[in-house]
């Protein structure tokens, strides 16, 4: 929560700072991406891997059509992922809307899970366009609901129109809310901000407003967390770090669907932010279908032969 | 582990069928040497011995080169141009088909990376043969006047440093235009033109259009002075371009060099950063720094030397050193003994002549030929590393006040060959590169190449370009 | 005593063979006047359709780097090589040649398309340049592609006709709606075929069988159609053809020569670029 870098409190000030950055050249960030895909990750660090991968999922459902029973099932999946195999890691949190928080945690709870945060998206998630007051009211009752990470979005009609000010106070004030107990996450939905110059601003305004993590998406707009973004993502928070000594995460959502796209992540994970960021604490990936595929991938190099969905389960 | 450690993954060198013994390829068919002299070719990270290699001597250059000539005479300028480029339109599928075969065998050879050999060297050369294909049977649109002809039968003579795609670059378009050859491969690096041999014979190349013989200098010379060639085409250093500049003076031969290169990697403040330091580090460390055209000079706009020298020491602490043959090494070995012991030779002047010299921390393998990624800071103009090709993974950083003076270290050289850009305005890069005496200009990027975009040199760097529509009249006569 | 199974020939639209949506078809016989085949009668929404996939196709075809079009269609004629015989029974059948003439069509039209092939990547180092305006400007001229381009087949020689009018559209980067000449259309659907085996994406090559006259009224008055390579259409029709074209402005070209860079740029439009060079 740092703001030493602006003269002020101005927005002429966010945005004067904000325009010192860097350009991005969208073909040299594509270039450099598509190298670091092409790491080859065998054995003993494929092994690492997935297990790293695993404990880092934000285990995911954000749908209108989300029961208790839904919830319950995937709270279970996420403490013992695979039943038959005890050494498979937790994930990382439970992440689900406002309403459900409370039957996720007693859930967690009773399930062996109590190390297993829920995070809750807020702030009327995914379109954001809602009153500040409803914001607001939408992060307390999911914190009073027993969420401990709350994931945001910002207001992408405000900054695409250049009012960076008040994108910029509306994660602030969703900071207070939160506390310093409460882990903030800023969705930027870098689908709609469209040019990587756009990300990098987002991300340094986000984490200058108080972000703890800048997260791609919401999952609902595709292009979700392509390569490109989640690299200048990383980026910005290396180089955030090296200014005012504080380490911010980042969480690509949407479209990570199996082990190889995770891998690729954590492989730009330490070849741009750095190994630092090679831990749950900084670095989430939020997606549903992806764990089986990593459980599958798990079984394989277990095993030497390849599993199928029959051996993991739904849920 | 409590790091992300890469585990080796290596390629498998199984993929490659390496005979024991290679003899010449003289009119479509393997033969021993006249002489009967050989020599070996090594792998330079492991230093053991590849194959036996047969050694042309005048007698086997003399063979060659009739057979060469009894090609273009009976067969080849007979034959119509759409046949021409269906012949090499086989080539290049048979090569994209074996490419994984010719990516092993060019980095067990070289010493590159297999990331390098399998992503850029064999793609780019099978792109190179299809390119040309399409050319043959069009070049009354090359430029060259409505009815161009070929000079006959070209010498080609090639480096070690892109031993396939250097081959794509000679015979694709000398074949195109209606031309035979008789090409020469680097004594340390032979193995992928030799197979090629074989994929001509695969194509049903007629015999004699491709010739291959191995050997040295001296077979080289031999070539290069033999009075039944019409068109020399080499790429090497600057000192042996002259040379033969010089030897063919009297003669109607006409030449296209591509010689050496101290190219200048400009970098102004308002570059795109993160991007330039990539683009920095691609330019002098992509293929061991053995390019012609490398960025081996960095000039820097001095208002940013702090920032962008921290961020570029932090991007070289990332450079995987080591096993060419494992997919996720970035740097590989140095191709030979005599290599090494020059880059050594000029990067000790660095230290003699006061630059500040640094590497990352790197364990370097105890056999082979190794140097780690070097940079010196505070060099200036007058420095043996700022004028002299050093050829190896040894970057040279200047910096500059104002665009004038960037343009100006840059222009100061006897060499021509390539530059590149960095800033975000357009009209800045345009301004620049302008001005810059340079045959290939790179904005926002380098060491970019393709089958349709010209490549050469101006002043010592070279005669000539290679590649494009500009490429082909190297290899056409133009009417009478 | 074997009897061979008879091929049915159905229409070519966004990368499948649907039937025509009419349910129509028309008979044609073979040179000695037995009955040959049933091809579709195309329809005014078999058209449209067409145009739709065309349209949604160009995108993605014009932006794929040129190298990628060249390597596509020299796969076109790496298949077509391998259909030869079945080209040559075709053409034998519909046009009454002779075995060695249309097995000479056949290698012909194979030849074509491989020089239209290689033009993808050098078209632009032909016909576009950097001018020497006088300021200081950076000045190009770039050719692109239209977008969507119809082709009326002429008749004989039907598959050398076909291939002269669909490669140089496709090699320029347009997509295509390529209309098989009425009397000769069984090698059009044949090529649908070798199109559609070789990575040729869905929707850049749409081919329709069916009446000339009809498709004259219906594609010369379709606003989304961008060009007209009128090669095939008889000289009563040409006229209807441009006046309704004049609604759109269409580019209306007939040709003479099989082998001819105005086949693409023809159906090219030229942009210029200026960019200021200065601190």
């Amino acid at each position: 929560m740092n703001s030493t870098l602006l003269a002020d409190n101005s927005e002429a000030s966010l945005k004067k700072f904000l325009n010192t950055l860097s350009a991005v050249d969208e073909v040299g960030a594509k270039a450099r991406v598509e190298m670091l895909a092409t790491r080859s990750i065998k054995t003993s660090s494929k092994n690492w891997a997935i297990d790293l991968a695993i404990r880092m999922v934000d285990l995911t459902t954000l749908e209108g059509a989300d029961t208790p029973g839904k919830v319950r099932a995937l709270c279970a999946k996420g403490v013992y992922p695979d039943p038959t195999d005890l050494t498979v890691p937790s994930v990382g949190a439970i992440c689900v809307y406002n309403d459900m928080v409370k039957i996720a945690r007693q859930a967690l709870d009773a399930g062996g899970g109590k190390n297993i945060p829920v995070a809750a998206v807020s702030t009327a998630f995914p379109s954001g366009r809602a009153s500040m007051e409803v914001k607001i009211q939408d992060t307390k009752d999911a914190i009073a609901n027993g969420a401990s990470e709350i994931d945001m979005v910002i207001d992408r009609g405000a900054f695409l129109s250049g009012k960076l000010g008040f994108v910029f106070d509306q994660i602030k004030t969703i900071k207070e809310v939160c506390g310093s107990d409460i882990h903030l996450k800023v969705i930027l939905e870098t689908g709609e901000l469209v040019t990587l110059d756009n990300v990098r601003k987002a991300s340094y305004l986000a984490m200058l407003a108080g972000a703890d993590f800048i997260k791609t998406s919401t999952g609902k707009v595709a292009p979700a967390a392509t390569a490109p973004v989640v690299y200048v993502m990383l980026e910005a928070v290396r180089d955030y770090y090296k200014i005012t000594g504080t380490r911010i995460g980042v969480k690509p959502a949407g479209g990570i669907r199996n082990t190889k796209d995770a891998i690729k992540q954590l492989v730009l994970v330490n070849e741009i932010a750095g190994p630092e960021w090679l831990d749950p604490a900084l670095f989430r990936i939020g997606a549903s279908a992806l764990l089986n595929d990593l459980l599958m991938q798990r079984m394989k190099m277990r095993d030497g032969y390849y599993a199928s969905p029959n051996y993991v389960t739904l849920d | 582990m409590d790091k992300f450690e890469y585990a080796p993954a290596p390629e498998s060198a199984a993929l490659v069928d390496i005979k024991s013994e290679y003899g010449l390829f003289i009119n479509g068919k393997f033969v021993a040497p006249k002489g009967g002299k050989t020599f070996t070719t090594i792998n330079p990270a492991t230093e053991e011995v590849l194959a036996k290699i047969s050694y042309a001597e005048l007698a086997d250059v003399n063979l060659a080169v009739t057979a060469a000539r009894n090609a273009f005479t009976k067969t080849w300028s007979k034959m119509p141009a759409a046949e021409r480029g269906k012949y090499l339109f086989r080539i290049a599928r048979i090569l994209q088909e074996r490419s994984r075969e010719f990516a092993v065998l060019e980095t067990l050879d070289n010493g590159k990376p297999i990331r390098e050999s399998r992503d850029t060297d064999i793609p780019l050369a099978a792109a190179h043969f299809f390119y040309h294909a399409g050319w043959a049977d069009k070049l009354s649109y090359a430029g060259v006047g409505s009815n161009p002809k070929p000079y006959g039968v070209a010498a080609q003579i090639i480096p070690w440093n892109f031993p396939m795609l250097m081959l794509a670059w000679k015979i694709a378009p000398a074949l195109a235009t209606g031309n035979t050859v008789v090409l020469k491969p680097a004594e340390t690096t032979p193995l992928t033109a030799l197979l090629f041999a074989e994929v001509c014979q695969q194509a049903g190349l007629p015999a004699g259009v491709v010739n291959i013989i191995t050997g040295d200098g001296a077979t080289g010379s031999h070539l290069v002075n033999h009075p039944g060639v019409d068109k020399v085409a080499f790429t090497g250093s600057t000192s042996v371009g002259k040379a033969i500049a010089k030897a063919i003076a009297g003669t109607k031969k006409s030449a296209t060099l591509e010689l050496g290169g101290k190219g200048a990697n400009i970098v102004f403040d308002d570059a795109p950063i993160d991007e330039a330091v990539e683009g920095i580090v691609n330019g002098i460390f992509f293929n061991q720094g053995h390019v012609c055209c490398a960025g081996s000079r960095l000039i820097l706009q001095e208002n940013i030397q702090d920032e962008f020298l921290e961020k570029l020491k932090n991007r070289m602490n990332l450079i995987r050193i080591g096993n060419p043959m494992d997919k996720n090494t970035d740097l590989g070995a140095i191709n030979s003994s005599e290599q090494l012991a020059r880059i050594k030779e000029l990067a000790d002047a660095g230290d003699i002549e006061g630059s500040q010299r640094w590497s990352p921390n790197c364990s370097l393998p105890s056999s082979g030929f190794w140097y780690p990624p070097t940079i010196f800071t505070g060099v200036s103009q007058s420095h043996r590393i700022a004028r002299e090709e050093i050829f190896g993974p040894v970057l040279s950083v200047l910096t500059f006040r104002t665009p004038q003076e960037a343009i100006d270290k840059a222009n100061n050289t006897p060499f021509g060959l390539s530059a590149g850009i960095w800033s975000d305005k357009g009209s800045r890069i345009l301004w620049a590169a302008k001005q810059l005496r340079a045959g290939v200009i790179w904005s926002n990027t380098f060491n970019k190449f393709d089958p349709a975009s010209p490549f050469g040199g101006y002043k010592e760097s070279g005669w000539g370009r290679e590649g494009g529509r500009h490429g082909l009249s190297g290899y056409l006569k133009g009417e009478k | 005593m074997r009897i061979d199974v008879m091929k049915t020939y159905k229409l070519f639209i966004n990368g499948s063979f649907p039937r025509s949506e009419s349910g129509r078809v028309y008979e044609i016989k073979d040179s000695k006047g037995n009955f040959l085949a049933n091809p579709c009668l195309g329809s005014r929404k078999d058209l449209r359709e067409s145009i739709v996939a065309a349209r949604n196709a160009h995108h993605g075809w014009s932006s794929a780097t040129a190298f990628n079009r060249g390597q596509i269609l020299y796969r076109v004629a790496e298949i077509m090589q391998g259909r030869a015989d079945q080209f040559v029974t075709e053409i034998i059948a519909q046009e009454g040649a002779t075995p060695a003439s249309a097995k000479a069509q056949v290698q012909s039209a194979i030849d074509t398309w491989v020089w239209y092939a290689g033009w993808c990547d050098k078209i632009e180092a032909i016909s576009g340049s950097s001018n020497q305006v006088s300021g200081p400007f950076y000045n190009f001229s770039i050719p692109e592609s239209l977008g969507v381009v119809a082709i009326f087949a002429d008749a004989k020689p039907s598959l050398l006709n076909l291939v002269a009018g669909l490669a140089p559209v496709i090699a320029s980067g347009n997509t295509a709606i390529l209309i098989a000449n009425e009397k000769f259309p069984l090698c059009a659907i044949t090529l649908a075929e070798c199109l559609a085996t070789s990575d040729v994406p869905a929707g850049v090559v749409n081919i329709l069988t069916g009446k000339f006259d009809q498709f004259v009224t219906w594609a010369g008055s379709h606003m989304d159609i961008d060009g007209i390579d009128a090669t095939g259409v008889s000289n009563k029709d040409l006229t209807e053809l441009k006046e309704l074209g004049s609604e759109n402005l269409k580019r209306i070209h007939s040709f003479s020569e099989l082998l001819s860079t105005k086949r693409m740029t023809n159906f090219m439009e030229v942009k210029t670029i200026w960019h200021p060079v200065g601190l």
